[in-house]
């Protein structure tokens, strides 16, 4: 047991990565400007010790949480600004919810930079790459500590910029910039929500303080419609950030970045933030009917499309992005039907079997140089080290006991089964569907024959694929045991008790109470092994052909395949056609011809009737200068005689 | 001081006047050391200036015009308060800014740096006269060096915009003539202060309302206001790079601190009845002016038509009418001012090296101005009011301060924000990402001192503010508060 942990302490988590992000891009600048040489391994360096820094005094935090209880360690908050009667004061936040967190960014991101040395090396932009990936990471951190909705709204905002520069990256790939712009302002639509919900609370409450907000929608201080509005607002904008229906299109083009970007956004980044977002107004929304229910639904919606989507995608990262769109509808579902610590739970084991996958997609990428899984096949015997990492994500992604994914599902179902019975069977349904796509995804990938590969830029892959280094290997093997061993913290309800603690007394009655149910955990881990014979069949022994299936399922599979035909109704029919086809197209035209066609027409006019007064028009500005100044004094003196 | 502020560049002008014509590259000397001296003067009266009782300070009072026929003087007047202060220092760092940047001009280089630091006296005066008469003598006198900038300096159908932009100033200072007139007749003074103390005129020789839409009309030209803003963007795109920079970043404030300074000080029981109707054409401003935004396919156009968007947001937080929005509608003035006069920059600088401005033909600059594209990235962000940045700051601001009246409106504005998103990002994926395209592989980053000293020098400013706003926002704040006090 430690002292309990100081202020500045907890200030540094966000600050040194920050430090790492300004630090790397002073090198930069000065490194072109010809001022300093600067060896680019430097900025790899200095992240991961940053980080790693960051993650020990998160353990710290840790430790003093836990001997409060999970409850909040008060720290004094400090104006930033003060306007008539706005005051923003920022502050820390470190309660049992913001320690998980903590832990969670620091571990994966800390791990994701580790690996990324071995993956960027040679990128020539290298140090542009970790400055970025500190800035997301001091981002997300800065998000999590936030005491202030208008705070935590900054980072938040931040958190979605890092992620639109890593996708975008490869700024120079079409696809890359696309997926960038997109991701950017589909978050921001959500964020619209975000920012009108901030926009009424202050105008009720005055308050912008989160920890007072709570308070105040617990003790009924708040209208209900007031807190339905807000709430919807917020979650508006957690919907973007989190990947949810209908807002989810941004995520799977989000690959374009480097795949531990993606590894970083998808476990522990950019789309936990919604997900943290409304645990951390859970009271809020837990006393509005209307916005509790919301969120169950739409969670329990984007939990089946993500994974129908899954099943058909051939490139493994939209696989995985898919799952992890899945897999968010789960959290949000688990937080809609009252399960505050379960939610939390499942991000918690999430962030390291999806931060595994991504992770060991990667190795596969480095290895045979192509995401497609039908140029993959047999990596199992070439490369053991990640075929068993993989391995072991995925059982813990479709909930097989006894890894991590099983513990934090389970108690999800348990809560929905409380008194949610559609969204219990929606879950459900959604196990099989998981277990399906990933076991698709293991034998097309590591069973069979390889088939191939892609010449690439590092090299020729046609030849025999080999392991990958132990920069690389080496952070598969360590989240692959958490993948394992994150299910058991919460065995002695341990976990459950540093959480609660960091809601207000009053809202922990809100919450669901469930404990293990033999039923439901039997249940869903036979579905979920029936989901995986039924890959076997199909894609390992391939006693049925996916293609007889295919045909059988028409029009389904289509449907999918052209992703619900989301995309080509935002981005052809509304944007392209509506907006800017229709709605700015006619506008351009009236403000050119009408509003601006007046004026010159009034001018012409003027000008065909003045024809007569050539003379003064002598086109020398000079002229008229001396005529407006001797104009007013004229007009001045006038009035001065007119006026005795 | 203040009369020394305003007047120096005058004697850049003479200095530069007196040059021989073979000693004419060194008027870009003579104007940078005018200019700075201005800027190190504003900054010493913004360091010096009282922020705690706040108010007018640094008064310069002469009698200028003083008969026994009439019941009341001219006066020579000038003094500041935080908003007139932050807009000073706003105009003395952007025309730093502007000198610099027209380091390589070559064309009758005298006479140009002569118009600028006429220009910058006379916004100067503008910012700090506090008599009426005064006020609209430097008002008028903006025109002629801008006249002569756009006609002599500008691109393509340059005097057709300079007239054009003349033309529109005229017709708005028409009104806001009949509006002073009229105003000091009743009240029997032309002093601004005064004006804004007395108890609000009820009774005038015209309706006081008339009187509110007379000078309305004049700001609203100038901020500008649909239907009155088409003369901006062709003015803004044919102007030289460091006049755009000049005209976006302080003459459009013109229009807005009129409108505190003016309409609402003085008149503050209209201001209040108009608040509806104010803040329905700010919404429609910030909208439409986006929406047509989305269309343009010139760079300079795009960033012109941005600001349209952009100035909706003044008058919106304007129509607020309490501390917290007037502050936001100020603050907005200052850092638009500071983030478009940036964009026009870099657009410009794009300009001298590819020599087109079509976006279309535009693909993948980053790979051969890495430096200019970060800047323009940055830049990018912070228009589209991304926190940590300063657009940021007076956005929320003006939000906070007006959702209270205007629920819907504000909302309505609040889409503004994605709507500048698209806009934004699109023109950064169109010119500076994907592939490099053939036809420019023989351009270059910007390299030269000026050039990238005063693009660092306003990404500093604008990180400054973003991060730690209360430097401005507390000044301002203490030159909005007694305005919204007489709307309360």
């Amino acid at each position: 047991m430690l002292n309990q942990v100081p202020e500045a302490v907890v200030w540094a988590i966000f600050f040194l990565p920050l430090g790492s992000f300004a630090v790397i891009s002073l090198a930069a600048l000065l490194s072109v400007g010809g001022a300093i040489r600067w060896n680019p391994k430097l900025s790899g360096y200095i992240t991961v010790a940053a980080i790693a820094v960051a993650f020990l005094f998160s353990l710290w935090v840790l430790d003093s949480v836990l001997q409060e209880d999970g409850r909040p360690i008060g720290f004094a908050s400090h104006e930033w600004v003060r306007v008539g009667d706005l005051t923003v004061n920022i502050g820390l936040t470190a309660d049992g919810l913001a320690a998980v967190m903590l832990i969670v960014v620091t571990s994966v991101s800390l791990l994701v930079q580790f690996y990324s040395q071995a993956y960027m090396h040679g990128d020539p932009g290298y140090s542009r790459y970790f400055a970025f990936m500190s800035l997301f990471t001091a981002s997300m951190l800065g998000l999590v500590l936030s005491s202030n909705i208008l705070q935590l709204f900054v980072f938040w905002e931040l958190v979605g910029l890092c992620s639109y520069l890593l996708i975008g990256f490869w700024f120079y790939r079409d696809s890359a910039r696309r997926a960038a712009t997109k991701a950017f302002v589909v978050t921001r639509l959500g964020d619209l929500g975000f920012l009108s919900a901030i926009l009424l609370i202050w105008t009720q409450t005055g308050e912008l303080d989160i920890a007072r907000i709570q308070e105040l929608a617990l003790t009924g201080a708040i209208g209900s419609s007031v807190i339905a509005f807000f709430a919807g607002g917020v979650f508006a904008g957690a919907a973007g950030k989190s990947a949810q229906f209908p807002l989810h299109v941004w995520l799977p083009d989000a690959m374009e970045g480097p795949t531990p970007v993606s590894a970083l956004i998808h476990a522990a980044t950019m789309v936990a933030a919604g997900v943290y977002l409304v645990a951390r107004l859970f009271p809020v929304f837990a006393v509005s009917e209307e916005a509790i229910t919301t969120v169950a639904t739409v969670g329990a919606i984007t939990a089946i499309i993500g994974a129908l989507l899954g099943i058909v995608a051939t490139d493994i990262k939209r696989v995985m992005a898919y799952s992890t769109i899945s897999q968010l509808g789960y959290m949000m579902m688990g937080l809609g039907v009252g399960g505050f610590v379960a939610a939390i739970f499942h991000l918690f084991t999430h962030a390291f079997f999806k931060a595994l996958l991504f992770l060991g997609a990667g190795s596969v990428n480095h290895a045979t140089g192509t995401f497609d899984m039908r140029k993959m096949g047999g990596l199992a015997r070439y490369m053991p080290v990640t075929f068993i990492a993989t391995t072991i994500a995925a059982l813990a992604l479709v909930g097989v006991f006894p890894f991590a994914g099983f513990w934090s599902k389970d108690e999800i179902l348990a809560n929905a089964w409380k008194d949610q019975p559609g969204i219990f069977w929606t879950a459900l349904a959604a196990v099989f569907l998981t277990a399906l796509y990933v076991g698709r995804m293991l034998f097309l990938t590591f069973g069979g024959e390889y088939r191939g590969g892609e010449p690439s830029e590092h090299g020729d892959h046609s030849a025999e694929p080999h392991e990958s280094p132990w920069v690389i290997a080496l952070p598969l093997v360590v989240l692959a045991a958490l993948s394992v061993g994150a299910g058991f913290v919460n065995l002695t309800d341990g976990f459950e008790h540093l959480l609660g603690g960091s809601l207000p007394q009053e809202a922990r009655e809100l919450q669901t109470e469930s404990g293990f149910s033999f039923g439901i955990a039997a249940g869903s881990v036979a579905l979920g092994l029936a989901g995986l014979g039924v890959a076997w069949l199909v894609y390992g022994l391939r006693r049925v052909r996916s293609e007889d299936v295919r045909e059988a399922l028409q029009p389904l599979p289509t449907v999918l395949e052209r992703k619900y035909y989301l995309d080509d109704l935002y981005e052809g029919v509304i944007v392209k056609g509506v907006v800017m086809g229709v709605v700015v197209w006619g506008l351009g035209l009236w403000d050119r011809y009408v509003i601006d066609g007046l004026a010159d027409g009034i001018g012409a006019f003027a000008r065909t009737s003045g024809e007569r007064l050539r003379l003064a028009q002598a086109g020398q500005a000079q002229v008229y200068g001396a005529a407006i100044f001797i104009g007013v004094v004229a007009a001045i003196a006038a009035i001065l005689l007119a006026n005795p | 001081m203040l009369s020394f502020i305003v007047f120096f560049p005058l004697a850049g002008v003479a200095a530069i006047a007196l040059l021989p014509r073979e000693r004419e590259t060194w008027a870009k000397w003579l104007a940078a050391a005018a200019a700075l001296v201005v800027l190190a003067a504003s900054l010493a009266v913004f360091a010096a200036y009282d922020r705690v009782p706040g108010g007018f300070q640094f008064i310069d009072r002469h009698t200028w015009v003083d008969s026994d026929l009439a019941p009341f003087k001219l006066q020579y007047l000038l003094g500041v308060d935080g908003l007139s202060l932050a807009m000073l220092v706003l105009t003395s760092f952007l025309t730093t800014i502007a000198v610099l940047i027209s380091w390589n001009i070559e064309l009758r280089p005298k006479e140009y740096f002569a118009w600028i630091l006429v220009l910058e006296t006379s916004l100067l005066g503008v910012f700090t006269a506090l008599d009426f008469i005064l006020f609209f003598l430097f008002w008028e006198i903006e025109l002629v060096p801008m006249y002569f900038l756009i006609s002599i300096w500008g691109t393509g159908r340059k005097v057709y915009s300079a007239w054009k932009y003349v033309l529109y100033t005229f017709f708005g200072s028409a009104f806001m003539l009949v509006g002073i007139l009229a105003l000091g007749f009743s009240a029997n003074t032309f002093d601004i202060i005064e004006l804004s103390r007395m108890p609000a005129l009820r009774d005038a020789i015209i309706p006081v309302q008339a009187i509110f839409a007379l000078l309305i009309v004049a700001y609203g030209i100038k901020l500008p206001v649909i239907p009155f803003h088409t003369w901006l963007p062709d003015a803004h795109t044919d102007a030289p790079t460091a006049v755009s920079v000049i005209l976006a970043g302080v003459l459009l404030k013109m229009g807005g601190y009129g409108i505190l300074r003016m309409s609402f000080s003085i008149l503050p029981d209209v201001a209040r009845d108009a608040s509806t109707y104010l803040a329905a054409f700010a919404a429609v401003n910030i909208v439409y002016g986006a929406l047509v935004t989305l269309l343009q396919t010139d760079l300079k156009r795009l960033i012109a038509y941005s600001s349209v968007s952009h100035m909706g947001y003044v008058l919106l937080g304007a129509s607020a009418l309490g501390t917290v929005g007037l502050t936001g509608a100020a603050m907005q003035m200052f850092t638009h001012g500071l983030i478009t006069g940036l964009l026009f920059v870099l657009v410009g600088m794009v300009y001298d090296r590819t020599h087109t401005r079509d976006i279309g033909e535009m693909s993948g600059l980053a790979h051969r101005m890495p430096f200019l594209a970060t800047m323009m990235v940055i830049a990018g962000l912070a228009s589209l009011g991304l926190p940590s940045l300063a657009g940021f700051v007076s956005e929320v601001t003006v939000f906070l301060g007006t959702f209270a009246r205007h629920e819907l409106l504000t909302v309505l504005g609040v889409i503004g924000i994605l709507l500048t998103a698209g806009y934004i990002l699109w023109m950064i994926q169109r010119v500076f990402w994907g592939e490099l395209s053939p036809k420019w592989e023989g351009v270059g980053d910007a390299v030269a001192w000026w050039e990238r000293g005063s693009l660092l020098a306003m990404v500093a400013v604008i990180v400054l503010i973003g991060v730690y706003p209360a430097v401005m926002i507390d000044l301002i704040e203490s030159g909005v508060a007694p305005i919204a006090g007489r709307l309360a």
